[in-house]
Protein backbone atom coordinates (compact mmCIF):
# COMPACT_ATOMS: atom_id res chain seq x y z
CA UNK A 1 0.00 0.00 0.00
CA UNK A 2 2.72 2.43 0.88
CA UNK A 3 3.85 2.90 -2.67
CA UNK A 4 5.54 5.99 -3.94
CA UNK A 5 3.60 8.85 -5.52
CA UNK A 6 4.85 10.39 -8.72
CA UNK A 7 4.69 14.10 -8.11
CA UNK A 8 5.25 15.54 -11.56
CA UNK A 9 2.58 16.75 -13.98
CA UNK A 10 2.86 18.26 -17.47
CA UNK A 11 5.70 15.83 -18.25
CA UNK A 12 7.85 17.08 -15.42
CA UNK A 13 7.26 20.77 -16.08
CA UNK A 14 5.57 21.15 -12.73
CA UNK A 15 6.85 19.27 -9.71
CA UNK A 16 5.06 19.21 -6.37
CA UNK A 17 6.52 18.68 -2.93
CA UNK A 18 3.82 16.38 -1.61
CA UNK A 19 0.82 14.41 -2.85
CA UNK A 20 -1.57 16.85 -1.17
CA UNK A 21 -0.01 19.76 -3.00
CA UNK A 22 -0.27 17.93 -6.30
CA UNK A 23 -4.00 17.35 -5.70
CA UNK A 24 -4.62 21.07 -5.17
CA UNK A 25 -2.52 21.88 -8.22
CA UNK A 26 -4.60 19.54 -10.37
CA UNK A 27 -7.80 21.05 -8.96
CA UNK A 28 -6.66 24.53 -9.99
CA UNK A 29 -5.81 23.27 -13.46
CA UNK A 30 -9.18 21.50 -13.87
CA UNK A 31 -11.05 24.60 -12.67
CA UNK A 32 -9.22 26.76 -15.19
CA UNK A 33 -10.09 24.35 -18.01
CA UNK A 34 -13.78 24.31 -16.96
CA UNK A 35 -13.82 28.12 -16.77
CA UNK A 36 -12.36 28.34 -20.28
CA UNK A 37 -15.02 25.91 -21.55
CA UNK A 38 -17.86 27.89 -20.00
CA UNK A 39 -16.45 31.22 -21.25
CA UNK A 40 -16.17 29.84 -24.79
CA UNK A 41 -19.65 28.35 -24.54
CA UNK A 42 -21.18 31.66 -23.54
CA UNK A 43 -19.29 33.98 -25.89
CA UNK A 44 -19.17 31.56 -28.85
CA UNK A 45 -16.45 33.42 -30.81
CA UNK A 46 -17.37 33.65 -34.50
CA UNK A 47 -13.91 32.58 -35.54
CA UNK A 48 -14.53 29.21 -33.92
CA UNK A 49 -18.18 28.70 -34.89
CA UNK A 50 -17.77 29.68 -38.56
CA UNK A 51 -14.81 27.42 -39.28
CA UNK A 52 -15.19 23.68 -39.35
CA UNK A 53 -12.84 20.74 -39.25
CA UNK A 54 -13.99 17.34 -40.57
CA UNK A 55 -17.60 18.51 -40.62
CA UNK A 56 -17.66 19.83 -37.05
CA UNK A 57 -17.30 23.37 -35.69
CA UNK A 58 -13.85 24.23 -34.41
CA UNK A 59 -15.48 25.23 -31.10
CA UNK A 60 -16.86 21.72 -30.61
CA UNK A 61 -13.46 20.20 -31.32
CA UNK A 62 -11.97 22.44 -28.66
CA UNK A 63 -14.64 21.32 -26.17
CA UNK A 64 -13.95 17.66 -26.89
CA UNK A 65 -10.18 18.04 -26.62
CA UNK A 66 -10.50 19.97 -23.33
CA UNK A 67 -12.82 17.24 -22.02
CA UNK A 68 -10.26 14.57 -22.82
CA UNK A 69 -7.59 16.67 -21.10
CA UNK A 70 -9.77 16.89 -17.99
CA UNK A 71 -10.50 13.15 -18.15
CA UNK A 72 -6.78 12.45 -18.36
CA UNK A 73 -5.98 14.39 -15.21
CA UNK A 74 -8.92 12.95 -13.27
CA UNK A 75 -7.86 9.41 -14.17
CA UNK A 76 -4.13 9.96 -13.79
CA UNK A 77 -4.02 12.00 -10.60
CA UNK A 78 -7.33 11.52 -8.77
CA UNK A 79 -7.64 7.85 -9.62
CA UNK A 80 -3.82 7.71 -9.34
CA UNK A 81 -3.31 5.70 -12.52
CA UNK A 82 0.00 7.56 -12.68
CA UNK A 83 1.22 5.48 -9.74
CA UNK A 84 0.01 2.14 -11.10
CA UNK A 85 1.99 -0.34 -13.18
CA UNK A 86 1.93 0.48 -16.88
CA UNK A 87 0.37 -2.92 -17.66
CA UNK A 88 -2.66 -2.11 -15.49
CA UNK A 89 -2.87 1.39 -16.92
CA UNK A 90 -2.84 0.18 -20.51
CA UNK A 91 -5.45 -2.50 -19.86
CA UNK A 92 -7.80 0.01 -18.29
CA UNK A 93 -7.29 2.82 -20.77
CA UNK A 94 -6.89 1.29 -24.22
CA UNK A 95 -9.66 -1.33 -24.02
CA UNK A 96 -12.50 1.20 -23.62
CA UNK A 97 -10.86 3.69 -25.99
CA UNK A 98 -10.75 1.11 -28.76
CA UNK A 99 -14.36 -0.03 -28.20
CA UNK A 100 -15.75 3.48 -27.86
CA UNK A 101 -14.01 4.76 -31.00
CA UNK A 102 -15.43 1.80 -32.90
CA UNK A 103 -18.94 2.43 -31.57
CA UNK A 104 -18.81 6.15 -32.31
CA UNK A 105 -17.55 5.52 -35.81
CA UNK A 106 -20.39 3.12 -36.60
CA UNK A 107 -23.19 5.11 -34.99
CA UNK A 108 -22.28 8.54 -36.32
CA UNK A 109 -21.84 7.32 -39.89
CA UNK A 110 -25.13 5.48 -39.73
CA UNK A 111 -26.85 8.55 -38.26
CA UNK A 112 -25.51 10.74 -41.05
CA UNK A 113 -26.86 8.27 -43.58
CA UNK A 114 -30.30 8.33 -41.95
CA UNK A 115 -30.18 12.13 -41.89
CA UNK A 116 -29.68 12.10 -45.66
CA UNK A 117 -32.49 9.58 -46.13
CA UNK A 118 -34.85 11.87 -44.22
CA UNK A 119 -33.62 14.90 -46.10
CA UNK A 120 -33.66 13.56 -49.66
CA UNK A 121 -36.51 11.08 -49.30
CA UNK A 122 -39.99 11.69 -50.61
CA UNK A 123 -41.66 11.58 -47.23
CA UNK A 124 -42.54 14.92 -45.63
CA UNK A 125 -41.48 15.32 -41.98
CA UNK A 126 -42.13 19.00 -41.41
CA UNK A 127 -45.86 19.67 -41.51
CA UNK B 1 6.75 -9.92 -8.26
CA UNK B 2 9.06 -12.41 -6.70
CA UNK B 3 12.38 -12.99 -8.37
CA UNK B 4 11.99 -16.71 -7.80
CA UNK B 5 8.68 -17.40 -9.48
CA UNK B 6 7.93 -21.05 -9.03
CA UNK B 7 5.51 -22.81 -11.31
CA UNK B 8 3.17 -23.41 -8.44
CA UNK B 9 3.20 -19.74 -7.66
CA UNK B 10 2.24 -18.73 -11.19
CA UNK B 11 -0.41 -21.36 -11.86
CA UNK B 12 -1.85 -21.02 -8.42
CA UNK B 13 -2.39 -17.29 -8.96
CA UNK B 14 0.41 -16.46 -6.58
CA UNK B 15 2.02 -13.65 -8.54
CA UNK B 16 0.53 -10.23 -9.15
CA UNK B 17 1.45 -9.03 -12.64
CA UNK B 18 -0.68 -5.88 -12.31
CA UNK B 19 0.57 -5.05 -8.84
CA UNK B 20 -2.91 -4.25 -7.53
CA UNK B 21 -4.92 -5.98 -4.86
CA UNK B 22 -7.92 -8.14 -5.71
CA UNK B 23 -10.42 -5.55 -4.49
CA UNK B 24 -8.88 -2.70 -6.42
CA UNK B 25 -8.68 -4.76 -9.58
CA UNK B 26 -12.34 -5.72 -9.30
CA UNK B 27 -13.28 -2.06 -8.82
CA UNK B 28 -11.39 -1.26 -12.01
CA UNK B 29 -13.23 -4.08 -13.82
CA UNK B 30 -16.51 -2.56 -12.73
CA UNK B 31 -15.45 0.95 -13.70
CA UNK B 32 -14.37 -0.12 -17.18
CA UNK B 33 -17.65 -1.92 -17.82
CA UNK B 34 -19.64 1.00 -16.43
CA UNK B 35 -17.64 3.37 -18.60
CA UNK B 36 -18.69 1.31 -21.61
CA UNK B 37 -22.34 1.56 -20.54
CA UNK B 38 -22.14 5.34 -20.32
CA UNK B 39 -20.28 5.47 -23.63
CA UNK B 40 -23.12 3.50 -25.15
CA UNK B 41 -25.63 6.07 -23.88
CA UNK B 42 -23.59 9.05 -25.05
CA UNK B 43 -22.89 7.46 -28.43
CA UNK B 44 -26.59 6.78 -28.96
CA UNK B 45 -27.24 10.40 -28.00
CA UNK B 46 -24.76 11.35 -30.74
CA UNK B 47 -26.55 8.99 -33.11
CA UNK B 48 -29.92 10.66 -32.54
CA UNK B 49 -28.40 14.09 -32.69
CA UNK B 50 -26.66 13.46 -36.01
CA UNK B 51 -29.92 12.02 -37.32
CA UNK B 52 -31.71 15.29 -36.52
CA UNK B 53 -28.68 17.55 -36.79
CA UNK B 54 -30.67 20.40 -38.35
CA UNK B 55 -33.43 20.50 -35.77
CA UNK B 56 -31.78 19.51 -32.47
CA UNK B 57 -32.50 21.92 -29.56
CA UNK B 58 -29.72 24.33 -28.59
CA UNK B 59 -28.72 23.54 -25.00
CA UNK B 60 -27.87 27.18 -24.10
CA UNK B 61 -31.48 28.10 -24.75
CA UNK B 62 -32.88 25.25 -22.69
CA UNK B 63 -30.78 25.37 -19.50
CA UNK B 64 -30.85 29.05 -18.66
CA UNK B 65 -31.91 29.10 -15.03
CA UNK B 66 -30.09 29.63 -11.76
CA UNK B 67 -31.93 29.06 -8.46
CA UNK B 68 -33.11 32.23 -6.68
CA UNK B 69 -32.24 34.40 -9.70
CA UNK B 70 -34.51 35.53 -12.48
CA UNK B 71 -33.22 36.05 -15.95
CA UNK B 72 -31.19 34.36 -18.61
CA UNK B 73 -27.98 32.74 -17.36
CA UNK B 74 -27.04 29.95 -19.71
CA UNK B 75 -24.75 27.27 -18.30
CA UNK B 76 -23.63 29.03 -15.13
CA UNK B 77 -25.46 26.61 -12.90
CA UNK B 78 -24.20 23.51 -14.68
CA UNK B 79 -20.68 24.90 -14.49
CA UNK B 80 -21.23 25.33 -10.76
CA UNK B 81 -22.39 21.73 -10.49
CA UNK B 82 -19.29 20.57 -12.35
CA UNK B 83 -17.12 22.53 -9.98
CA UNK B 84 -18.87 21.04 -6.94
CA UNK B 85 -18.30 17.53 -8.23
CA UNK B 86 -14.61 18.15 -9.01
CA UNK B 87 -14.26 19.72 -5.58
CA UNK B 88 -15.77 16.68 -3.87
CA UNK B 89 -13.40 14.54 -5.91
CA UNK B 90 -10.54 16.53 -4.45
CA UNK B 91 -11.71 16.03 -0.87
CA UNK B 92 -12.02 12.33 -1.69
CA UNK B 93 -8.38 12.11 -2.82
CA UNK B 94 -7.40 13.97 0.33
CA UNK B 95 -9.33 11.40 2.37
CA UNK B 96 -7.52 8.58 0.57
CA UNK B 97 -4.22 10.36 1.19
CA UNK B 98 -5.03 10.76 4.89
CA UNK B 99 -5.95 7.07 5.00
CA UNK B 100 -2.57 6.12 3.55
CA UNK B 101 -0.91 8.00 6.37
CA UNK B 102 -3.31 6.38 8.91
CA UNK B 103 -4.64 9.76 9.99
CA UNK B 104 -8.11 8.83 11.13
CA UNK B 105 -9.50 12.24 12.05
CA UNK B 106 -8.38 13.88 8.82
CA UNK B 107 -9.94 11.07 6.82
CA UNK B 108 -13.23 11.55 8.70
CA UNK B 109 -13.35 15.28 7.91
CA UNK B 110 -12.54 14.81 4.23
CA UNK B 111 -15.08 11.99 3.84
CA UNK B 112 -17.70 14.24 5.42
CA UNK B 113 -16.91 17.06 2.97
CA UNK B 114 -17.11 14.59 0.08
CA UNK B 115 -20.57 13.47 1.19
CA UNK B 116 -21.74 17.09 1.44
CA UNK B 117 -20.45 17.83 -2.08
CA UNK B 118 -22.26 14.78 -3.45
CA UNK B 119 -25.48 15.79 -1.72
CA UNK B 120 -25.30 19.32 -3.17
CA UNK B 121 -24.78 17.85 -6.62
CA UNK B 122 -27.73 15.45 -6.39
CA UNK B 123 -29.91 18.29 -5.08
CA UNK B 124 -28.87 20.50 -7.99
CA UNK B 125 -29.62 17.69 -10.39
CA UNK B 126 -33.12 17.35 -8.93
CA UNK B 127 -33.65 21.08 -9.30
CA UNK B 128 -32.50 20.94 -12.94
CA UNK B 129 -34.97 18.17 -13.60
CA UNK B 130 -37.82 20.06 -11.94
CA UNK B 131 -37.07 23.19 -13.98
CA UNK B 132 -36.78 21.18 -17.17
CA UNK B 133 -40.06 19.33 -16.56
CA UNK B 134 -41.91 22.52 -15.68
CA UNK B 135 -40.70 24.37 -18.77
CA UNK B 136 -40.82 28.11 -19.13
CA UNK B 137 -42.34 29.46 -22.35
CA UNK B 138 -44.64 26.77 -23.68
CA UNK B 139 -45.00 25.87 -27.35
CA UNK B 140 -47.36 24.41 -29.94
CA UNK B 141 -46.99 21.05 -31.60
CA UNK B 142 -47.99 20.62 -35.23
CA UNK B 143 -49.71 17.69 -36.92
CA UNK B 144 -46.30 16.37 -37.93
CA UNK B 145 -44.98 16.52 -34.36
CA UNK B 146 -42.81 19.62 -34.92
CA UNK B 147 -42.54 22.23 -32.19
CA UNK B 148 -43.44 25.89 -32.82
CA UNK B 149 -42.05 28.42 -30.35
CA UNK B 150 -42.92 32.11 -30.12
CA UNK B 151 -40.78 35.22 -30.23
CA UNK B 152 -41.59 38.91 -29.74
CA UNK B 153 -40.84 40.71 -32.99
CA UNK B 154 -39.75 44.04 -31.45
CA UNK B 155 -37.34 42.78 -28.79
CA UNK B 156 -36.38 39.40 -30.19
CA UNK B 157 -37.07 37.78 -26.81
CA UNK B 158 -38.96 34.54 -26.42
CA UNK B 159 -42.68 34.97 -25.79
CA UNK B 160 -44.42 32.76 -23.26
CA UNK B 161 -47.89 31.50 -24.07
CA UNK B 162 -49.20 33.48 -21.10
CA UNK B 163 -47.92 36.70 -22.72
CA UNK B 164 -50.35 36.63 -25.60
CA UNK B 165 -52.89 33.79 -25.33
CA UNK B 166 -56.48 34.95 -25.16
CA UNK B 167 -58.74 33.53 -22.50
CA UNK B 168 -61.84 32.15 -24.17
CA UNK B 169 -64.46 31.44 -21.54
CA UNK B 170 -65.64 27.88 -21.78
CA UNK B 171 -65.92 24.68 -19.87
CA UNK B 172 -63.40 21.95 -20.41
CA UNK B 173 -62.80 19.55 -17.59
CA UNK B 174 -60.00 17.05 -17.43
CA UNK B 175 -61.33 13.60 -18.04
CA UNK B 176 -60.24 11.21 -15.29
CA UNK B 177 -60.86 7.52 -14.88
CA UNK B 178 -63.18 7.90 -11.89
CA UNK B 179 -65.89 9.68 -13.88
CA UNK B 180 -66.13 7.26 -16.77
CA UNK B 181 -64.90 3.88 -17.86
CA UNK B 182 -61.97 2.98 -15.61
CA UNK B 183 -59.37 2.70 -18.37
CA UNK B 184 -60.34 6.00 -19.97
CA UNK B 185 -58.58 9.15 -18.85
CA UNK B 186 -56.37 11.87 -20.29
CA UNK B 187 -53.16 13.63 -19.25
CA UNK B 188 -53.30 16.92 -17.36
CA UNK B 189 -54.72 19.73 -19.46
CA UNK B 190 -52.40 22.51 -20.60
CA UNK B 191 -52.95 26.03 -19.26
CA UNK B 192 -54.37 27.13 -22.60
CA UNK B 193 -56.20 25.43 -25.43
CA UNK B 194 -54.89 25.54 -28.99
CA UNK B 195 -57.79 27.85 -29.91
CA UNK B 196 -56.84 30.32 -27.18
CA UNK B 197 -53.21 30.42 -28.33
CA UNK B 198 -54.26 30.79 -31.94
CA UNK B 199 -56.71 33.61 -31.15
CA UNK B 200 -54.08 35.43 -29.09
CA UNK B 201 -51.54 34.97 -31.85
CA UNK B 202 -53.87 36.40 -34.51
CA UNK B 203 -54.71 39.38 -32.30
CA UNK B 204 -51.08 40.31 -31.56
CA UNK B 205 -49.01 41.22 -34.65
CA UNK B 206 -45.88 41.43 -32.49
CA UNK B 207 -45.65 37.65 -32.12
CA UNK B 208 -43.61 35.55 -34.56
CA UNK B 209 -43.08 31.81 -34.82
CA UNK B 210 -39.70 30.18 -34.39
CA UNK B 211 -39.27 26.72 -35.89
CA UNK B 212 -36.93 23.90 -34.89
CA UNK B 213 -34.74 24.29 -37.96
CA UNK B 214 -31.26 25.65 -37.32
CA UNK B 215 -30.10 28.18 -39.93
CA UNK B 216 -26.61 28.90 -41.19
CA UNK B 217 -25.84 31.23 -38.28
CA UNK B 218 -26.47 28.33 -35.92
CA UNK B 219 -29.71 29.84 -34.64
CA UNK B 220 -33.29 28.69 -34.83
CA UNK B 221 -35.17 29.96 -37.90
CA UNK B 222 -37.52 32.87 -37.26
CA UNK B 223 -40.52 33.07 -39.61
CA UNK B 224 -41.94 36.35 -40.89
CA UNK B 225 -45.42 37.35 -39.77
CA UNK B 226 -46.95 36.07 -43.03
CA UNK B 227 -45.16 32.74 -42.78
CA UNK B 228 -46.12 32.54 -39.11
CA UNK B 229 -49.80 33.10 -39.89
CA UNK B 230 -49.56 30.30 -42.41
CA UNK B 231 -47.68 27.95 -40.12
CA UNK B 232 -49.93 28.27 -37.08
CA UNK B 233 -52.71 26.54 -39.02
CA UNK B 234 -50.77 23.26 -38.55
CA UNK B 235 -50.85 23.48 -34.76
CA UNK B 236 -52.85 20.85 -32.94
CA UNK B 237 -51.51 20.64 -29.37
CA UNK B 238 -50.23 22.91 -26.60
CA UNK B 239 -46.98 21.61 -25.07
CA UNK B 240 -45.72 22.92 -21.74
CA UNK B 241 -42.52 21.61 -20.16
CA UNK B 242 -41.21 18.16 -20.85
CA UNK B 243 -42.11 14.53 -20.38
CA UNK B 244 -41.03 11.30 -22.03
CA UNK B 245 -43.42 11.74 -24.95
CA UNK B 246 -43.04 15.38 -25.94
CA UNK B 247 -41.30 18.55 -24.80
CA UNK B 248 -41.50 22.24 -25.60
CA UNK B 249 -37.77 22.49 -26.41
CA UNK B 250 -37.91 20.61 -29.72
CA UNK B 251 -36.93 17.11 -30.71
CA UNK B 252 -38.68 14.50 -28.58
CA UNK B 253 -35.53 12.45 -28.19
CA UNK B 254 -33.77 15.40 -26.56
CA UNK B 255 -35.84 15.15 -23.38
CA UNK B 256 -35.69 11.35 -23.40
CA UNK B 257 -31.90 11.38 -23.49
CA UNK B 258 -31.76 14.15 -20.92
CA UNK B 259 -33.82 12.13 -18.46
CA UNK B 260 -32.05 8.90 -19.22
CA UNK B 261 -28.41 10.00 -19.19
CA UNK B 262 -28.50 12.58 -16.41
CA UNK B 263 -30.84 10.28 -14.51
CA UNK B 264 -28.48 7.34 -14.77
CA UNK B 265 -25.57 9.55 -13.77
CA UNK B 266 -27.57 11.06 -10.89
CA UNK B 267 -28.35 7.53 -9.70
CA UNK B 268 -24.62 6.79 -9.69
CA UNK B 269 -23.95 9.90 -7.63
CA UNK B 270 -26.73 8.95 -5.24
CA UNK B 271 -25.39 5.44 -4.70
CA UNK B 272 -21.90 6.93 -4.40
CA UNK B 273 -23.11 9.16 -1.58
CA UNK B 274 -24.71 6.17 0.18
CA UNK B 275 -21.50 4.15 -0.11
CA UNK B 276 -19.47 7.15 1.08
CA UNK B 277 -21.71 7.41 4.15
CA UNK B 278 -21.12 3.74 4.96
CA UNK B 279 -17.35 4.21 4.66
CA UNK B 280 -17.57 7.41 6.71
CA UNK B 281 -19.14 5.53 9.63
CA UNK B 282 -16.68 2.65 9.23
CA UNK B 283 -13.81 5.10 9.64
CA UNK B 284 -15.43 6.62 12.72
CA UNK B 285 -15.96 3.16 14.21
CA UNK B 286 -12.29 2.43 13.62
CA UNK B 287 -12.84 -0.55 11.32
CA UNK B 288 -9.90 0.33 9.09
CA UNK B 289 -7.72 1.27 12.01
CA UNK B 290 -8.12 -2.29 13.31
CA UNK B 291 -7.70 -3.74 9.83
CA UNK B 292 -4.40 -1.95 9.54
CA UNK B 293 -5.06 -0.22 6.22
CA UNK B 294 -7.53 2.15 4.57
CA UNK B 295 -7.75 0.44 1.19
CA UNK B 296 -11.53 0.46 1.33
CA UNK B 297 -11.47 4.26 1.22
CA UNK B 298 -9.29 4.08 -1.86
CA UNK B 299 -11.63 1.66 -3.66
CA UNK B 300 -14.70 3.77 -2.96
CA UNK B 301 -12.63 6.78 -3.98
CA UNK B 302 -12.05 5.19 -7.37
CA UNK B 303 -15.81 4.85 -7.85
CA UNK B 304 -16.38 8.43 -6.77
CA UNK B 305 -13.81 9.80 -9.20
CA UNK B 306 -15.36 7.73 -11.93
CA UNK B 307 -18.69 9.44 -11.31
CA UNK B 308 -16.89 12.77 -11.66
CA UNK B 309 -15.20 11.56 -14.85
CA UNK B 310 -18.54 10.62 -16.40
CA UNK B 311 -20.00 14.00 -15.52
CA UNK B 312 -17.17 15.75 -17.37
CA UNK B 313 -18.30 13.96 -20.53
CA UNK B 314 -22.02 14.47 -19.91
CA UNK B 315 -21.34 18.17 -19.33
CA UNK B 316 -19.53 18.46 -22.66
CA UNK B 317 -21.90 16.50 -24.83
CA UNK B 318 -25.15 17.65 -23.29
CA UNK B 319 -24.49 21.26 -22.43
CA UNK B 320 -21.51 22.53 -24.42
CA UNK B 321 -21.30 20.89 -27.83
Amino acid sequence: MAHEHKLEIFRGLLKFKSNTQKIWGVLIFLSIVTAVEVALGITKPELLTKNTLVGMKLLNWIFIVLTLVKAYYIAWDFMHLRDEKSSLRRTIVWTPIFLVCYLIFILLFEADYIYNVYKDGFVAWDF
Amino acid sequence: MDTTVTEENVWGGGNRPLGASYGKLMMWFFIVSDALTFSGFLASYGFSRFKFIETWPIADEVFTHVPFFHGNYPMYYVAFMTFILIMSSVTMVLAVDAGHKMMKNKAIIYMFLTIIGGAIFVGSQAWEWATFIKGDYGALETNGGRILQFVKADSGDRAALADFAKIIPGEREQHSSNVGVWFNDEPALASYTVEEVKAGFLADPNILIRTETINEEGEKTLLTREESLDRIQDAKLVVEGANLIRNEYGSRLFADFFFFITGFHGFHVFSGVVINIIIFFNIILGTYERRGHYEMVEKVGLYWHFVDLVWVFVFTFFYLV
